[in-house]
């Protein structure tokens, strides 16, 4: 199956949730929908089950146009946050529900019904739990039966809502690995939502990162890990040390700073913000140096400083505590960053003259 | 193996909320007083009389027609009120529409209003000259003076019992069921059979079963539009009063007695029925 969605729009009220958006999904593949909350994300994965309705926009699956199918009628497998499993029936009837509800010309033998659920329990490995009820589960256990109900219709695609979400660090660590598992030996085309960037670069063959209604990139995880395209983008993907940078020449230049680890840009000169990653800084010691350590701290195999610069810049970098030895609090240094993205500055949006290493929670949508 | 466990805390633990025996010992009493110890009465002047005698009234055919009558009518009502109580759930729950606060408040009534109120404006509604009855009469249907009546009291003055369980449950509902059915191909249909009908069920019994109990006792509603004629519309709670005026103590406690076992066996019944309706509830792990 192929999935191709265009221009797709969706509004609550005044509050535009999707502002036309634009993806194809090939067979087989895994894609993963990331994005901070409000991002819409969780809309448009909806509006793929057939459980929300765009204002504008195409869906087509195989040539199809979903958006005249019910979600009924769609065959796909939606595997909620909290995983929905209907309470009041067992493993073996939850993850039997969907072919039991097919019209009866279409509908197995029940003997065929509960050999594909007890395949899919084996499949899952939870065949010992068909006869407990989802109440009697842990929280992966239902995670597996939630993906067992999805799966036993034998789905065009896979729909996933933060599958991790409600899980805890470890478990959901596993659960991951085997969901890659699962979804290469079914063989399905699967589209997953997560807010957890690790999460969707470890498992997902292609991410899409979404901002406010908008996707950012599409791209392989290495690809937009190296090369976020948006300065929402970068600073999603933790590159959250903005410094204000002359360019000249495809470098960027600024007080202080050793950009000779850095690849030379097909840019225009002119002012620029340079995205960095706290931990891909290296301050060197330096006595003529224009940025001071004003604090530092350690955290274990960290050391975190707090660099007051030129015009009142305050950033924070991390070194591993062992290689920070000389960097005490008032020693002068320069900076030498390993790798980072260039975006030009705008003349109207954040980060024009405004001091670098603003907090998260500030940032604006660009008008990128 | 010598050293004993550690002899537990001295320290009671504290309760977070102060005053748990007060309120529990008035509590208690007020059980005691106002409910427990008339039951107890009853029973005690019930066994009073002696099996022969107790099995010689309730077989008496007067009496047999009492409860006959007042089995089947809240039978009767309490079909109706499942049906239309569910209904009326549903829709003050799943629609939004002009006036709803106020039909939903409308609901309330059958609570509200004095029992004789009800009675007597259901007789005249019924009556050969009244709204209905001038409409149903001539179609050869009366409702005064006969089982229908009765049961058309018993209705009115129940049907809050299954809305007010029905509603919240279903107001409680996650959606999200719902949309996990459909995105496995359920039909509307299917989905309200399969998924949220058995959620609502417990409380739908619960509904059921008290709105039964309540008709059974109805008094005040039902003798205005009963024309309570001995042996085919007198109710079996008005043959105890009747019973009672006798002097004939002896009848009256007996079918006193006869409508609580009833009612007893009926929640009894309901509460096991609930509690294997929500045996997946039980053992969480």
């Amino acid at each position: 199956m192929t999935m191709s969605i265009a221009h797709l729009t969706r509004r609550f009220g005044a509050t535009e949730v999707l502002r036309g958006i634009d993806l194809a999904v090939d067979k087989g593949e895994l894609v993963a929908l990331l994005g901070p909350s409000g991002s819409g994300k969780t809309t448009l994965l909806k509006i793929i089950a057939g459980l929300d309705w765009p204002d504008a926009g195409a869906l087509t699956v195989d040539g199809e146009d979903w958006l005249a199918k019910r979600a009924q009628d769609r065959r796909i497998g939606f595997v909620f946050q909290h995983y929905a499993l209907f309470p009041h029936m067992k493993v073996r009837d939850n993850i039997a529900f969907g072919l039991t509800v097919l019209p009866k010309a279409e509908r197995p033998a029940p003997k065929q019904i509960a050999a594909r659920v007890g395949e899919l329990l084996h499949f899952l490995q939870i065949a010992p739990l068909g006869d407990r009820y989802p109440a009697e589960l842990s929280g992966g256990q239902r995670q597996r039966v939630a993906l067992g109900r999805a799966l036993a219709v034998d789905p065009r695609i896979l729909l996933l809502d933060e599958p991790f979400g409600a899980l805890d660090a470890q478990v959901r660590r596993d659960l991951r690995r085997w969901l890659r598992g699962v979804h290469d030996a079914a063989g399905t085309t699967t589209i997953f939502v997560t807010h957890d960037q690790e999460e969707a670069f470890e498992l997902a063959d292609r991410v899409v990162v979404m901002g406010a209604g908008r996707i950012e990139q599409i791209g392989r995880p290495d690809e937009i890990y190296d090369h976020p395209a948006t300065p929402f983008v970068a600073r999603f993907l933790g590159l959250t040390v903005e410094l204000p940078v002359t360019l000249r020449a495809g470098r960027a230049e600024a007080p202080g700073l050793d950009p000779s680890a850095l690849p030379r840009r097909a840019m225009a000169d002119g002012p620029a913000t340079l995205f960095l990653r706290p931990t891909e800084i290296t301050p060197v010691p330096d006595t003529t140096g224009p940025w001071r350590v004003a604090e530092a701290v350690s955290t274990g195999a960290l050391l975190r400083l707090g660099l007051e610069g030129p015009a009142d810049c305050r950033i924070e970098v991390e070194v591993p505590r062992r290689a920070g030895r000389g960097l005490t609090e008032g020693q002068t240094v320069r900076l030498r960053p390993e790798a980072g993205q260039i975006f030009p500055r705008q003349s109207n949006s954040d980060g024009a003259s405004a001091p670098a290493a603003k907090p998260l929670s500030s940032v604006k949508e660009s008008s990128l | 193996m010598t050293a004993s466990p550690p002899p537990a805390s001295p320290l009671r633990a504290k309760r977070v909320l102060p005053g748990f025996g007060l309120t529990m010992g008035v509590t208690l009493t007020y059980v005691g007083v106002i409910v427990l110890l008339p039951v107890v009465a009853l029973v005690l002047k019930g066994a009073e009389i002696g099996p022969a005698r107790f099995f010689a009234i309730l077989s008496a055919p007067r009496t047999l027609a009492a409860l006959q009558l007042t089995l089947l009518a809240a039978f009767m009502a309490t079909v109706f009120n499942a049906a239309y109580g569910l209904l009326m759930a549903w829709v003050l729950v799943r629609y939004d529409f002009p006036g709803k606060r106020i039909l939903d408040a409308l609901m309330d009534i059958p609570f509200a209003l004095p029992t004789a109120v009800a009675g007597l404006a259901l007789s005249a509604l019924f009556a050969g000259n009244g709204w209905y009855g001038a409409l149903l009469e001539p179609m050869g249907f009366k409702v005064v003076f006969t089982i229908w009546g009765v049961a058309v009291a018993m209705s009115f003055t129940s049907i809050p019992f299954v809305v007010r369980a029905v509603q919240p449950v279903l107001e409680d509902l996650d959606p999200q069921y719902e949309q996990a059915a459909i995105t496995l191909g359920a039909h509307p249909f299917t989905v309200f059979r399969r998924v949220i009908f058995p959620a609502i069920l417990p409380a739908y019994m619960v509904g059921i079963t008290l709105s039964f109990a309540r008709s059974l006792g109805e008094f005040g509603a039902v003798v205005f539009i009963a024309g309570n004629l001995p042996m085919k519309t007198e109710i079996a709670s008005l043959l105890a009063v009747i019973r009672l005026e006798e002097y004939d103590y002896n009848g009256a406690a007996a079918i006193a007695m006869t409508l609580l076992v009833i009612a007893l066996l009926l929640l009894a019944v309901s509460n096991l029925a609930q509690a294997r309706a929500l045996r997946y509830k039980g053992k969480t792990a």
